[in-house]
């Protein structure tokens, strides 16, 4: 019980640390609030790539296996939708920067990766929306699934950790830490490249 | 008769050698065109708002934008140039009207423009500059600054006459 609750203690921290660093940058008061909205879009979104290991991999205390199954597909919605959130905010502010990243000629090198990133986590997200039509044995399907979110969690690192943002350095470099130490933990747990049954 | 004939050894120490000369630069192909023009950075046209007025500075200042215009081939200074320049600062993003401003070159081909502090903005703390006046090739310029606590930022343009 004691365990359960400084699991989730220090995974609420983890996760609202980052916002209020965020939210006390100084970058805030010379941007509008669409661009502010924006940037909290990929602020949440990484958190929520930390939270999608932690169910997948069935790690988070007091879930029952369906329940973090039915957390883990909520929140690959909500995933994308701060994808969208952040990019159409961005769109917003400043049309022809992101028609840029979205062509890949963009001058920054941390676009390419977001954009890559950003399109992995769709087709994964589609891949968990289209399981049961897609008729692909589950450790088949979920290699697949899991292939895309090694893309989309390994280019959102690179991409937030490349940007002069309004994220706090430290609180920025732990919580992409944190993501791929999970999403390794949770890979090595579920022993996804084996494909065969058991 | 002198022994011109090369042995190996003497070739492979004459072809070493110009290699290593050649990697430092020193050896640098004739140079018929002379100075190259300044091709146009990659995002460089981003938000840009033609016909910026020419301002003695932009919003309250506190920041520099400095460079130099030359002219491609012989590297002439060329003054009275128009250069425009904008950028996400202080006081607005680089959409907004009031973050344009131009200025001209003097006599030596150089510019400075007073501005407000460039602040990061799209990931990165970096300033626009256009040459867009016609009498030579266009050439959008998107320099960044090495820290965001920078108080100056230095562009420079080599122009081709059309």
């Amino acid at each position: 019980m004691t365990r359960a609750l400084l699991i989730w203690t220090v995974l609420a921290l983890v996760l609202a640390v980052p916002l209020i660093a965020a939210a006390n940058s100084p970058l805030l008061a010379w941007r509008d609030p669409v661009y502010i909205i924006a940037g909290f879009a990929g602020v949440v979104g990484m958190g929520l790539l930390l939270l999608q290991p932690l169910l997948a991999g069935r790690y988070l205390p007091g879930l029952s296996p369906l329940t973090s199954r039915r957390l883990h597909r909520w929140i690959g919605i909500a995933l994308v939708t701060a994808i969208l959130i952040h990019v159409g905010g961005l769109w917003i502010t400043s049309p022809p920067d992101v028609v840029d990243a979205l062509l890949f000629v963009s001058p920054t090198p941390f676009s390419a990766w977001g954009v890559i990133a950003m399109w992995a986590a769709f087709a994964a997200a589609c891949l968990g929306l289209y399981r049961q039509r897609l008729k692909l044995r589950f450790r088949v399907w979920r290699l697949c699934h899991t292939a895309l979110v090694a893309v989309t969690i390994t280019g959102s690192v690179v991409h937030a950790m490349l940007i002069e943002g309004t994220m706090e350095i430290m609180t920025k470099t732990t919580l992409c830490a944190l993501v791929l130490l999970a999403s390794a933990r949770t890979l090595a747990k579920l022993r996804v490249w084996d494909v065969h049954r058991r | 008769m002198t022994n011109t004939r090369f042995s190996r050894r003497s070739l492979i120490a004459l072809g070493g050698a110009v290699l290593a000369t050649g990697t430092t630069g020193l050896l640098l192909p004739a140079r018929a065109a002379g100075l190259a023009p300044t091709p146009s950075m990659r995002g460089g046209s981003n938000n840009y708002r033609p016909g910026a007025p020419i301002v003695d500075r932009i919003g309250g200042g506190g920041f520099w934008m400095t460079g130099t215009v030359r002219r491609a081939g012989d590297g002439a200074p060329l003054p009275g140039q128009r250069i425009q320049i904008w950028a996400h600062t202080t006081e607005g993003h680089e959409r907004d009207p009031q973050s344009h401003g131009a200025t001209l070159t003097d006599a030596n081909g150089q510019f400075r423009l007073e501005m407000p502090q460039i602040v990061p903005a799209f990931g990165q703390p970096h300033g626009h500059l256009a040459y867009d006046s016609g009498e030579f090739e266009t050439v959008f310029l998107r320099p960044i600054m090495a820290s965001s606590k920078d108080k100056t930022l230095a562009a420079h343009f080599v122009l081709q006459p059309l």
